[in-house]
This record gives structure tokens, C-alpha cells and sequence, in this order.
């Protein structure tokens, strides 16, 4: 039998025992809903996923877009595929049913959404980003706006784009330079270049629908200066039906080492006078009103490379179950049959290893999509504001550490398969080169790192910080007394490590060099993020215990061994590296800030 | 035209299933349930001829415990109008099955019977036959095609020789085999949407019917394992080994 795209068990697990999802119900808002509908949505999410992109999968990779100078051609397969997606209702299952949604929690949006995600990650990028888009219009856009461009990506007509990157400007966004000039009417005339805009150009939908950061004449220099504009590919008539060409053109496309189902394209506005664009909220505002659409797309790209290193494990355990490869150690019999590779230790190392990175960020990227929906249902003010700041917070950890491991937990499987892991005959491979866009794309692991240690953890005199400490120690002290208590004093000790040098890293910003402070800022993001993922995995561990305790079934029962023994391998194997990357910030290690360019 | 679909809620075919310790049953305890794939096939070709405007009502029936209602749901976001549940937590054998289906018929007339041919626990496939004897309605068994015209149904049945078009008057019992249709999935607006339908519940005996099973189980295990091959060092042993232990010549 081939290898199961995820674990359903294990989903419902993270769901059901580890998070409560049963408890949203009592939510006006989901009122309607049990635990069948949730479990009624995950199923009709994994059934679109295995019938129309699992069987596309492998050709999507080896097809990638092309471009003849006028248009873009994608394989045929992915526009029906990506049809059905919109028709079952799973494009934004979390909206209002007056809109066509299915007022789903976001957490259960989430694991309903996860197989398509783990089999066409890049490919659903086309809808993912259309809805973080038409969310970002919809908060800060006038009604006009949502009413002629929101509507029109909620039934999949239209879809969206984000353009930020220009040829001078990736992680530098202040440096951009596409300016915008008023009109008489209102609007304005674009012009400028952007690259890496995911979507830019298909003919997927009637139309496309940019929001582009650009500089209005005259603006002020810096991020201070940048203005948020909705540029369509194509304009409207008055009646709302496509009309003419926007001065809106695909200037090439990229040739990308992985996510093939996504184009990469390079856009140029305005080569013929301007692009007509249509201004988003007010003026010197747009960086604002696009971290509304990145701070998503970042919990986005967290999940997907969780979803990508949990599928990637999956195939992998599948494999090591069933390739006969060698002996063991003790059996020196060369007439004995050849065993399982899973029989080997080592190789039960690296799945272990697997399912904790892969696990654990899944985990942790539930909790975030769980805190998304108590900052806008949760009962009380107190409890909405305490999630809005956990997310905040949380944010770059959540974007960064299923980026960073993610892409470990593919390598792992590409190991343990050996050679047959390394060849295309399995999708291990790819599932490793769609990983490797995650530590880049929606803000880099650097980037990230400078903003959790010089933004997140001081801001609003470390509410965010100090919130995050508290969620975890109000774990260890329920740790404390049961079977897990040995892991909490571990998380304990951790916490207290990662306190004392948040002291001192942040009081030698006011002394020394802050390039030369921030120079571990990295080694911190990892430090942080490791803990992080201890606690969820311990919050795992005493979920799998509390599943022991009630006499289970014998499946179930090696289920919540499976994850006591993940928990166990991630405190003794990953845990302790963080005293290593304490003692690289706290020290304030001058290496990497003291080398010379001319040293190289 | 009204239709008359029947689901049963069975362990999903996913599930590997074993018998419990004591070998008095099969161990579901825990388990996925889901609606018995012949039955899926049922409900698709139903909400087809919906579609098609051959048939203007789907009644979808289960029976079994309470938790049966999940079934009935499933296909009512599928595309049925109105579910009936047959509440019981007494084992139901096909008989009672049948019997209560063929009580339900009586009540809701409906032109057409559409159930599977069989479930993927019990591996019985005798409930279609039997309420086509206790109803006296033409049956259509094992259909690969099913076509309604002029008060008649034509229903292709995959038969050992090939395939066998029969032609029935209405109404009728028709049962699914699995090439009749690739079944859909609920659009998730119409999962919520069904929690609106109409389910109504009876029992057995508000349809006077006595299920009490007419067959027991002895016993519930596991096949036997298979043993590993061994080589043989010659030809005269291999004829031994066959004379002897395998006993086949």
C-alpha cells in the first residue's frame, strides 16, 4: 500500500486532545459546528487533494510554467485541479456563510486545508495568496474597493498577488523604488519593476488583481515613504466587467529549483505611461496595511513546510517499513534474510528526528492558527487581546522554525531512503527543494531573527515576551507533579537560560555596536524557537500521557508511545543545543561581526 | 420520482480491522466509521438522477445506533432531501434489515429502491434480494448502468459471463455494484446545509418489525497466518512433502 500523504490519527490528535478544537462550538460563531462537521470538512479536504493533485503531483514538478514572450503556459491539469478546490468550498472555508463560507474555526481551516497543502503546497499558492490578499482589502480597503475586488477572489473569478520585491529591493524593502503619481481623478499612474511575484501572470482567472507597494511622488524616503496600491491586470468597465489591458507586463519568468506549481515572475508597470492603480487606505501607510497580508502569508509558510517535512516523513517511515536491507549488528548469519531497514537504529534515528521537527512545527503552527481565532472569538476582551499579543509575538517563530527544520526533516528522509531517496522516482526529493524556499520567501531567517530580538521581545515593554514565558511556565508547573516532571524541570532550566540572556544581550545594545550585538541574532531566533517547540512537545506529552491514563485501544496505545518517545528524542537530542547558541549571544561572540570582507 | 436510498454505517474500509480478545466479534471499538462504500455508490447514482431531473425526492434511511445519524448526514450534504433513522442498538442481520426496509417502502412508496449489494463488514449481499421477496418489487442486482424511462428501469448487472441488461417495471430495487459511478465528496457549504434536512426517527418496533437475529456467531478470529517457504533438497522430497503435509496428491 503506498504511503499515506499525513496521519490521520495524528491530526486528530493535535486537534481534538492536544488543542480542544470541540471546545470552539461553544462559540457563537461556531455554534452550528461538532466535531462531524470538522471531521466532514477534513475529509473532503483530503479527498480533493488525492483525487486532483496527488495524481499531478510529480507532473507539476517536472513541467514547469513556460513563458512564449506573450503568455504564460501552465500545465493543463492545475487550473481544473485548483477549480475543484473553489467548488468544494475549501479555498476560504473560514468565512461567513453569507459569503459562501463555511464559518469554519481557523484551526480546523487549517487541518482541513492540510493535505492539499502536503501534496500541492505551491500549487495552492494561487489561492492562498488570492484570500490573504482579499483579506488585506477587506480590512484596510473602502467598501468600493472590497465590493469590486474581494467579491470577485472569494468565488475564485479573480485572483491576487502580492508585489513587494523589486530587482534593487528584496530584504531592503526601503530602498523601493516604484512611484505612483495622483491623477485628477483620484487614481494614480504606476511605474516600476517588480521580481519573485508569485502568480504574477496566468491566465488562470478572468483577472489578477496586484497589491504593489510603491512611492508617491514626493514621499518621504525610507519605509516611512511607502504607499499601498491595487493594480489589476486587467481594468474594469463601469459595469464591472473585464475591459481593456492595464500598462501592466510579465516581463519574464523565474526558473526556480522547487514549488514549479507557482509561477515566480518578473512585472513591469507602466512601460507604456502608467499603470492604473488604485490607492489602498491612506498615503505612506502601505507597509502597514501589507503586514496585515504578511504576518498571514508567514503563518502560511510556516504551515506549509511543516505540512511538507510531515509528509516527507510519512513516505519515508512507509519506505523503511518495507525495504529489506542488510542485518543486525549481533547477526553475523549471511544465510538470514534481510531485515527492514527500520529495524536499524540509526534509521529509526533519523525518523525520530523527522517526526519531532515535523510534528512539533505542526504543532505549533495549529497554536497559531488557534490564537488567530481567539484574538477575533474568544469569549472575553482580556482573552482576544492576550491572543493578538501571542501572535504577534510568536509570529517569526512560527514562520521560521517549520522553515528551518522543515527542509531538515526532508534531508532526513532523503537518508534514510539512501539513493533511492536522492532520485526522482520518489518525491522525497522534491518535497526537499519545495521546502527550501521557506527560510527565503514572506522574510528571510535573518530578517526574522532582527525582528524577534530587536522589535518583538522589547515592544509594549515585552508584553508579547513576557505573555510567552508565562504560557510556557504555566505549562511546566502543571508538568511538574506527573510522569513528565523530569522534561519540565528541563523546560524550566531552558526558560531561565533563555531569560538571562535576553538581559543581557538587550542591556549590551545600549553599550556596544548594535551591528555587532545583533551579530547572534540567529543563534537567539534558535534558542527562542527551540524552546518553543520543547514546550509544544511537552504540551503533546502530556496529552499522549492524559491518552494512556483512559486504557486505550492497542493502536492508540502505541500512537501515545510513538509521541512520548518523539518528546523524549526532542529533550535529549535538540534541547540541550540551546546552551550553545546562549553562550554565542550572551557572550556577544565577535566572530562573524569581526571578519573583514577582505579575509575571505 | 421519489428515491429510496439506504446507507449502512460500517468500520472505514481504510481500518485494518481484528477480532476482539474473547473471538465473540470484531473489534470496532475506537475505530473509523463511515458510510459502506457500495452504499456511497447508492447515494451518487441517486443524487444523479436528482441532477438529471429523473428523480425529484431522495429519502436516505439508516439503521443501527444513534451514531448512525453521522451516515444519514453524510449523505444528506451529499445531496439527499431527508433522512429517516431505524434506532437500534440490537445487531440487525440482513432479514431485519430488509424487513424493516420492505416496512418503509410500504410507508413511503417510493418508485425507486437504491441500496449496495452489499457491506464490507457483514460481506453478505442478501438484503437487496430479500426485500425484493418480502416486497414482491422486481429487483436489479449488482448494476453497472442504470438507465429510468417510461416507467421502466433498465439496470446492467455485472454477471460472471459478461454483462446482463434487464428491464424493470417501477417500482423497483436496484443494487450498486462498484463501476456504476465514482462516488462525490460534500462541498463543504453543503455539510452545513444538511444539518438543516429533516432526519425523523423510528424504531423497529414502530414499524413492526421483530429484529432479533435468526443466525449467531460461534466464534470471530483471524485467518490463519501464512507460513514462510522452505527449500527442498530434492524432487523425491518435494513429492513427499506433497503426499504428506500438503496432502494434494
Amino acid at each position: 500500500m503506498a504511503a499515506q500523504v499525513l496521519s490521520e490519527r495524528d491530526l486528530a490528535f493535535m486537534l481534538y486532545e492536544l488543542f480542544d478544537a470541540e471546545s470552539l462550538t461553544a462559540r457563537q460563531r461556531y455554534a452550528d459546528h461538532s466535531r462531524e462537521t470538522f471531521d466532514a470538512a477534513i475529509a473532503t479536504g483530503k479527498a480533493v487533494a488525492l483525487k486532483h493533485f496527488l495524481p499531478i503531483r510529480q507532473k507539476v514538478d517536472t513541467n514547469e510554467p513556460t513563458f512564449d514572450g506573450e503568455k504564460v503556459h501552465l500545465l493543463p491539469e492545475i487550473k481544473p485541479a485548483l477549480e475543484a478546490v473553489v467548488e468544494a468550498g475549501l479555498a476560504a472555508p473560514s468565512t461567513d456563510y453569507e459569503t459562501g463560507g463555511m464559518q469554519l474555526p481557523l484551526i480546523v481551516t487549517n487541518a482541513a486545508q492540510a493535505h492539499l497543502s502536503a501534496v500541492a503546497s505551491t500549487t495552492l499558492g494561487y489561492i492562498s495568496l488570492t484570500h490573504a490578499n482579499a483579506n488585506l482589502i477587506e480590512a484596510h480597503g473602502s467598501d468600493e474597493q472590497i465590493d469590486t475586488w474581494v467579491r470577485p477572489m472569494r468565488e475564485g473569478r479573480f485572483m491576487g498577488t502580492m508585489a513587494m520585491t523589486e530587482p534593487g529591493a528584496g530584504s531592503g524593502l526601503a530602498d523601493l523604488t516604484t512611484t505612483a503619481a495622483r491623477e485628477s481623478d483620484g487614481s494614480y499612474r504606476l511605474s516600476g519593476n517588480k521580481i519573485f511575484i508569485s502568480g504574477g501572470d496566468h491566465e488562470l482567472s478572468e483577472n489578477i488583481v496586484h497589491l504593489v507597494l510603491a512611492r508617491v511622488k514626493g514621499a518621504p524616503k525610507g519605509v516611512k515613504g511607502i504607499s499601498l496600491f491595487i493594480v489589476p491586470k486587467f481594468l474594469l468597465n463601469e459595469d464591472g466587467t473585464i475591459g481593456e489591458r492595464n500598462d501592466v507586463a510579465l516581463a519574464g519568468l523565474f526558473h526556480k529549483m522547487g514549488g514549479r506549481g507557482h509561477t515566480s515572475t518578473a512585472l513591469s508597470f507602466g512601460e507604456k505611461g502608467g499603470a492604473t492603480a488604485y490607492l489602498v487606505g491612506e498615503e505612506n501607510k502601505g507597509l502597514m496595511y501589507m503586514f496585515h497580508m504578511m504576518n498571514e502569508a508567514r503563518i502560511m509558510v510556516g504551515t506549509g513546510a511543516a505540512l511538507t517535512a510531515l509528509t516527507g516523513y510519512q513516505y519515508a517511515l512507509d519506505y523503511a517499513r518495507e525495504r529489506p536491507q542488510g542485518r543486525l549488528l549481533a547477526n553475523k548469519d549471511p544465510e538470514s534474510p534481510p531485515i527492514p531497514i527500520i529495524e536499524h537504529a540509526d534509521v529509526r534515528r533519523m525518523l525520530l528526528a523527522q517526526k519531532a521537527y515535523a510534528e512539533g512545527a505542526y504543532a505549533l503552527c495549529l497554536y497559531g492558527s488557534q490564537l488567530a481565532d481567539d484574538e477575533k472569538t474568544a469569549e472575553t476582551k482580556e482573552a482576544r487581546t492576550k491572543a493578538h499579543t501571542l501572535l504577534d509575538f510568536l509570529t517569526p517563530i512560527i514562520k521560521t522554525w517549520p522553515s528551518e527544520y522543515g527542509p531538515q526533516a526532508n534531508n532526513l528522509a532523503i537518508q534514510v531512503m539512501g539513493g533511492h531517496g536522492y532520485i526522482n522516482e520518489h518525491p522525497v526529493e522534491m518535497f526537499y527543494r519545495d521546502n527550501r524556499l521557506n527560510p527565503i520567501h514572506e522574510g528571510t531567517t535573518g530578517i526574522q531573527s532582527l525582528d524577534l530580538l530587536g522589535r518583538k521581545v522589547p515592544m509594549n515593554n515585552f508584553a508579547g515576551y513576557r505573555a510567552m514565558l508565562a504560557e510556557m511556565h504555566g505549562t511546566v508547573e502543571q508538568a511538574k507533579g506527573s510522569e513528565l516532571s523530569l522534561f519540565a524541570e528541563q523546560l524550566q532550566a531552558a526558560l531561565s537560560e533563555l531569560q538571562e540572556t535576553t538581559n543581557i544581550v538587550l542591556a549590551a545594545t545600549a553599550e556596544k555596536d548594535l551591528d555587532l550585538v545583533f551579530s547572534n541574532s540567529v543563534s537567539y531566533l534558535e534558542m527562542f524557537g527551540h524552546i518553543v517547540i520543547a514546550w509544544i512537545w511537552l504540551r503533546q506529552g502530556m496529552a499522549a500521557d492524559a491518552g494512556l491514563q483512559a486504557n486505550p485501544h492497542k493502536q492508540d496505545e502505541q500512537f501515545y508511545r510513538g509521541k512520548l518517545q518523539a518528546m523524549q528524542y526532542f529533550f535529549h537530542s535538540e534541547l540541550p543545543k540551546i546552551y550553545h547558541w546562549s553562550k554565542l549571544v550572551r557572550d556577544i561572540d565577535s566572530t562573524s561581526f569581526e571578519m573583514k570582507p577582505d579575509w575571505f | 420520482m421519489k428515491v429510496l436510498v439506504a446507507v449502512k454505517r460500517v468500520v472505514d474500509y481504510n481500518v485494518k480491522v481484528r477480532p476482539k480478545a474473547d473471538g465473540s466479534d470484531v473489534d470496532i471499538a475506537n475505530v473509523k466509521m463511515s458510510i459502506n462504500p457500495f452504499c456511497e455508490i447508492a447515494v451518487e447514482e441517486a443524487v444523479r438522477l436528482k441532477e438529471k431531473g429523473v428523480a425529484s425526492e431522495i429519502v436516505v434511511v439508516s439503521m443501527g445506533p444513534k451514531q448512525c445519524q453521522e451516515q444519514i448526514r453524510t449523505a444528506l450534504a451529499l445531496g439527499a432531501d431527508r433522512g429517516i433513522h431505524v434506532e437500534t442498538d440490537a445487531e440487525l442481520q440482513p432479514l431485519a434489515v430488509a424487513k424493516c426496509l420492505n416496512a418503509l417502502v410500504a410507508k413511503e412508496s417510493p418508485e425507486l429502491v437504491i441500496m449496495g449489494k452489499q457491506s464490507i463488514d457483514g460481506d453478505n449481499n442478501q438484503t437487496g434480494q430479500m426485500l425484493g421477496a418480502l416486497s414482491g418489487l422486481p429487483q436489479g442486482t449488482f448494476a453497472s448502468e442504470v438507465n429510468v424511462a417510461d416507467g421502466k428501469v433498465a439496470v446492467t448487472r455485472e454477471v460472471d459471463g459478461g454483462l446482463q441488461t434487464v428491464s424493470l417495471s417501477l417500482p423497483a430495487i436496484v443494487t450498486t455494484d462498484l463501476r456504476l459511478n465514482e462516488p462525490r465528496y460534500a462541498k463543504l457549504p453543503d455539510i452545513m446545509k444538511a444539518k438543516r434536512k429533516p432526519v425523523e426517527n423510528v424504531s423497529p418496533e414502530d414499524l413492526g418489525v421483530d429484529v432479533a437475529p435468526r443466525t449467531k456467531t460461534l466464534k470471530v478470529e483471524p485467518p490463519a497466518q501464512r507460513q514462510a517457504g522452505i527449500k527442498v533438497s530434492d524432487v523425491s522430497e518435494l513429492v513427499e512433502k506433497l503426499k504428506n503435509e500438503a496432502k494434494v496428491i
